[in-house]
């Protein structure tokens, strides 16, 4: 019986590589980078539904009660629950509002931060393009996220969608600036612009990772992150008591969600980001320790979690003071920065190599 | 066709396409986001010529940062579409004019007539690079070594700008009220607050 299954095994091997190979070389790389992306987005998008169900639970741990814990064993099957609500509501389109425009903006909004995953090593060679320039690739794609976000201001024809529009497109271009500089420290501390090899040039422990050398840059980049993201305490893009929901206001079943969605994979991405360019990625913290994708997955978790924790903590800016922060903070704060490590990388003190 | 060939055809029919959206599309803000998709699928066509460096930078600074102030400043225009297409006919001449220049010139670059650069033995010659070249560090070499004194002068330009631009839109208004944060953070128990003792007093 077990000969019969072998044979018919390896029988639909043998037809399954004829069919594989009877197709087009250049189809054939198609299917394989197809096949690729789906093993990435796949994962990160149920890390997105049990991210939303980590951010209720700990929240709502942190204020002293229980969290979602009706559907399924201990709620863990709420995110499902909620797809599901949302996917059967109806998508309701503004009489006056700009039909496509309205409709595109949650696509424009969620694409970069799916996109962005091309270039994120999970572990050495564990990657779908090593590119030269991902870091400069990473920062174009996250810069052009606040796109989704304006045209759904606008296109909802709604003085409160446009009001947090404008709030958005002005907070996130203003700590942009502040990112691509704590960036252009971590570019000059490894000398690359590619993923690996920044992860690679902090290789030796949790002692050569670029968050010592780099540690104003550091926190400026996550700090910067939480605001890219709009998320508390830089959340004004939604402030409730100010202008009902926001950007959003107008949405409601699936292209609500999609929103969402992108707001959630963007913490992902930001987490990811930090983990590999300032702890050292897939690298183990101890100087002989194995490295693997549990080390860099355990690095971006301490990250997203911070990001709920600091919903949980921090009352909300005020708009002005959110300006001043970046633009008067932060950016003064990398620049002095970058100078110092410029005569650190010249007088050679330091990890990197001149 | 390759694969390549088919990429290119792709992306420059959607630069033609769009760019003729920026001047055909009756609503502004429809004519800037053509733009993006202009600069977007130009930087497409830019990664093919290896140039991965300028595509990048296109749009990080462009689509990710200019285009964004100008949507900024036509959303928040209330415009008379009527009015803005009157002038159409008479601005046609001026316009047919300078695109008729910029297509000579092209054609002058790209066909038999000017410079050798389109022919076979041209493109024969072009040099395709090795998977691990690195356009961001050869552009890098130049611009740091050969052409230090051109882009240092830009430098200084771009920061007079910035603090033209700054000193110019500069006004401190009489009228608002300012908070300076340093100050509010510096604050002590004893500049706001004084405790008086009074003995107990019975309210009949």
């Amino acid at each position: 019986m077990s000969e019969m299954i072998d044979e018919l095994l390896a029988r639909a091997t043998v037809t399954g590589l004829e069919l594989w190979n009877w197709f087009p070389a250049d189809l054939q790389t198609l299917l394989l980078i197809l096949g690729k992306i789906i093993l990435i987005l796949v994962p990160l998008m149920l890390c997105v539904a049990y991210i939303t169900y980590a951010e209720r639970k700990i929240i709502g741990y942190m204020q002293i009660r229980i969290g979602p814990n009706r559907v399924g064993f201990r709620g863990w099957l709420q995110p499902i629950a909620d797809a599901m609500k949302l996917l059967f509501k109806e998508v309701i389109i503004p009489t006056k509002s700009d039909k496509y425009l309205f409709l595109i903006a949650p696509v424009l909004s969620i694409m970069p931060a799916l996109a962005a995953w091309a270039v994120i090593p999970f572990d050495r060679g564990v990657v779908l393009t090593d590119v030269n320039a991902g870091l400069l690739y990473v920062l174009a794609l996250t810069s052009i996220g606040v796109y989704g976000v304006i045209i759904a201001g606008w296109a909802s024809n709604s003085k409160y969608a446009i009001l947090s529009s404008l709030r958005v497109g002005a907070q996130i271009v203003a700590y942009e600036i502040a990112m691509g500089f704590a960036l252009v420290g971590v570019l000059m501390a490894s000398g690359s612009l590619n993923m690996s090899d920044i992860v690679e040039g902090q290789s030796g422990g949790i002692g050569s990772w670029y968050i010592w050398p780099l540690l104003p840059l550091f926190f400026v980049y996550f700090i910067s992150g939480v605001a890219e993201t709009n998320r508390a305490p830089f959340d004004v893009a939604e402030g409730e008591s100010e202008i009902v929901a926001g950007f959003h206001v107008e949405y409601s079943g699936m292209a609500f969600a999609v929103f969402f969605l992108a707001e959630y994979a963007n913490i992902i991405l930001i987490s990811s980001l930090t983990a590999l360019l300032f702890l050292g990625g897939w690298l183990s913290p101890f100087e002989a320790g194995e490295s693997s994708f549990f080390w860099f997955f355990a690095k971006a978790c301490i990250f997203a979690f911070c990001f709920l924790w600091f919903r949980a903590t921090f009352p909300r800016y005020r708009y002005d003071q959110i300006m001043r922060l970046g633009w008067k903070v932060f950016i003064p704060v990398t620049i002095v920065w970058l100078f110092v490590e410029a005569v650190m990388v010249v007088a050679e003190v330091g990890p990197w190599a001149v | 066709m390759t694969i390549t060939d088919f990429l290119f055809f792709a992306f420059a029919g959607v630069v033609v396409a769009s760019a003729l959206g920026v001047v055909a599309s009756k609503n502004p803000v429809h004519s800037a986001l053509f733009l993006v998709l202009t600069f977007f699928s130009c930087s497409a066509i830019w990664l093919m010529l290896e140039a991965e460096f300028l595509a990048i930078t296109l749009v990080l600074v462009y689509v990710g940062a200019v285009m964004v102030l100008f949507l900024f400043v036509v959303m928040m225009l209330d415009i008379n579409v009527a009015k803005m297409r009157e002038g159409f006919v008479s601005y046609l001449p001026v316009g047919a004019l300078f695109a008729f220049l910029m297509l000579a010139i092209m054609v002058y670059v790209v066909g038999p007539v000017g410079p050798d650069v389109m022919s076979t033995a041209a493109l024969d010659n072009a040099v395709k690079h090795a998977a691990d070249y690195s356009n961001t560090e050869a552009l890098g070499e130049i611009l740091y070594t050969d052409y230090v004194l051109a882009f240092e002068i830009a430098a200084v330009i771009l920061l007079v700008a910035i603090i033209a631009a700054i000193s110019l839109t500069l006004r401190r208004r009489t009228t608002t009220k300012y908070q300076t944060p340093a100050n509010q953070i510096k604050v002590k128990r004893d500049d706001r607050l004084k405790i008086i003792k009074s003995d107990a007093e019975v309210l009949k």
